[in-house]
């Protein structure tokens, strides 16, 4: 499925323990969000990308992903810079450059680049059950719990049918052109996708109740620490503390 | 029309579904193809219409050999398709709307279409269905009107994926009745040997990723080129 992609493979990332991965990567998420030293940035920012290198994911996919990201990021350069007050440094007709304009984009951009490859280093590689029942041993409330479980659950639904009713199309002929019947067709093929998401999801929950579901995920498997994993734990922790101390000490800003 | 030779197909991360599997259907003749649950069907019906391509063999469709998403396009412009499951083939609100469809996508003008809509789905005798709203149908009545969505794009063959599940017995004679009348050459997957003897000229059995004679003909009688073995499936 579309949404775990990257979960097959054979990477020490893959093969690390799912709590230990949402620890570091909510903690090394935090650190780099809160942080307002270029220093802290740029070290979170090279940081994430060894260790997403490291993941050996398909490069192509893994670009796309990061352009959905960057795309955001574009469009805070497009009004940012112009509208933090702060010391000019260039006139574009009635528009001021501000440095202080560039710097905060820049620190946006390094942080959201970094937070994202962690992210799908992270948590990519793991599957969504794995991440489901690890969150469910870390003591995460289960409401929480849920509300991811079936947000995955519910995306991968309302994918399943727009790929089946796409596909359902292309054997009669199907072609987008830029005309009205293309329109209409496309505008139905969105409302029948919500009616019947909507449906499907509602029989998929129905099912789980039936069978006694309750709100209570219950865990088959348990996650056994190996040696590499307390290793693991250990380097992250080393990481997380160093940007923690280069925050707070003072020196280079 | 439609020649598959020596297709072997498997899906990422998985066995092989079909190895070495042969079929040809010329004009005029009607095929039935039986297998158990999971032997592949479903996939080698795909195969043919180009929503999988093989990772062996060939397919020739009408002639050519359709190797880019471009050359299969125009191919299914002359082959009907029915999904197994009717709910993969319905989109639009309404009945007449989603017959209507594939007319469209062939370049017919809406009047054209239009009558095509009626003459249709009083071919199948469906035509109160055609203001309902698909998504609201019985699950019988879904089958017939995926049905009609083939067959109002008068298709040179029709390929059919167990067109006969989930409908009474009634359904079943009225569908055998309108095949009979108005189709001359098609592909059809069923798990109901009767119908399939009835519908088809010669049955053959997907096994094993190949597809053999089972020595079931159109009468329902075993075929004279070859006696009933002990081994034989029925
Ligand atoms: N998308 C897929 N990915 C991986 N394996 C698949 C996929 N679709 C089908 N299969 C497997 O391929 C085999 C053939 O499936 P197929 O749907 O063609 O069977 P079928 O003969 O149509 O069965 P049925 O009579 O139940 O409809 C099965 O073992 C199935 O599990
Ligand atoms: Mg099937």
């Amino acid at each position: 499925m579309h949404l775990e992609e990257f979960a097959e493979g054979h990477s020490i990332w893959h093969r690390m323990d799912p709590r230990i991965k949402i620890l570091g990567l909510f903690s090394f998420a935090v650190v780099a969000a809160l942080s307002n030293r270029i220093s802290v940035q740029v070290f979170a920012l090279l940081t994430a990308i060894v260790v997403l290198m490291s993941a050996g994911l398909n490069e192509r996919k893994v670009a796309s992903r990061m352009a959905v990201v960057n795309g955001f990021v574009l469009f805070l350069w497009l009004f940012l810079p112009f509208t933090t007050g702060g010391e000019p440094i260039a006139q574009l007709g009635w528009l001021v450059l501000t440095r202080e304009g560039i710097v905060l984009s820049l620190s946006i951009t390094m942080k959201a680049n970094a937070i994202a490859a962690a992210t799908i280093a992270l948590l990519g590689t793991s599957t969504v059950f794995d991440l489901v029942h690890a969150m469910i041993h870390l003591r995460i409330p289960n409401l929480l719990v849920q509300l991811f479980f079936f947000c995955y659950r519910y995306i991968s639904v309302i994918h399943l049918e727009y790929t089946r009713l796409r596909t359902g199309m292309k054997v009669r002929c199907f072609t987008p052109r830029s005309n009205i019947h293309t329109y209409r067709s496309l505008a139905y093929l969105m409302g029948m996708l919500f009616v019947r998401s909507y449906d499907r999801s509602e029989r998929i929950y129905q099912a789980m109740v039936l069978r006694g579901f309750s709100g209570t995920f219950w865990t088959l498997d348990h996650f056994h620490m190996h040696r590499r994993d307390w290793i693991a734990l250990v380097c992250m922790s080393l990481v997380i503390l160093l940007m923690v101390v280069g925050q707070l000490a003072g020196g280079i800003p | 029309m439609i020649r598959l030779e020596d297709i072997g197909f498997a899906y990422p991360n998985s066995t092989r579904v079909l190895e070495g599997l042969d079929l040809l259907c010329d004009e005029g003749t009607r095929i039935g193809i039986v297998g158990a649950n999971g032997s592949g069907k479903t996939t080698l019906l795909h195969i043919i219409m180009g929503l999988l391509r093989p990772t062996s063999g060939t397919v020739t469709l009408f002639g050519r050999q359709p190797s880019s998403e471009a050359d299969f396009r125009e191919a299914r412009r002359r082959m009907g398709f029915v999904f197994q499951d009717a709910d993969d083939q319905l989109f639009c609100p309404t009945v007449a709307e989603d017959v209507a469809f594939g007319p469209r996508n062939l370049g017919r003008s809406a009047k054209q279409a239009h009558e095509m809509v009626s003459r249709t789905l009083d071919m199948l005798g469906i035509e109160h269905l055609e203001k309902r709203v698909t998504y609201q149908l019985s699950g019988g009545e879904k089958r017939l009107v995926a049905l009609a969505t083939a067959l109002a794009m008068e298709p040179e063959v029709l390929i059919l994926d167990e067109p006969t599940a989930g409908l009474s017995e009634e359904t079943s004679e009225q569908l055998l009745g309108i095949l009979s009348r108005h189709i001359s050459t098609s592909i059809i997957v069923s798990h109901d040997r009767s119908f399939l003897q009835r519908a088809s000229d010669e049955v053959l059995l997907l096994e094993k990723g190949v597809l053999t004679e089972t020595g079931m003909s159109e009468m329902g009688t075993w075929s004279r080129s070859r006696p009933p073995s002990p081994g034989d499936p029925l």
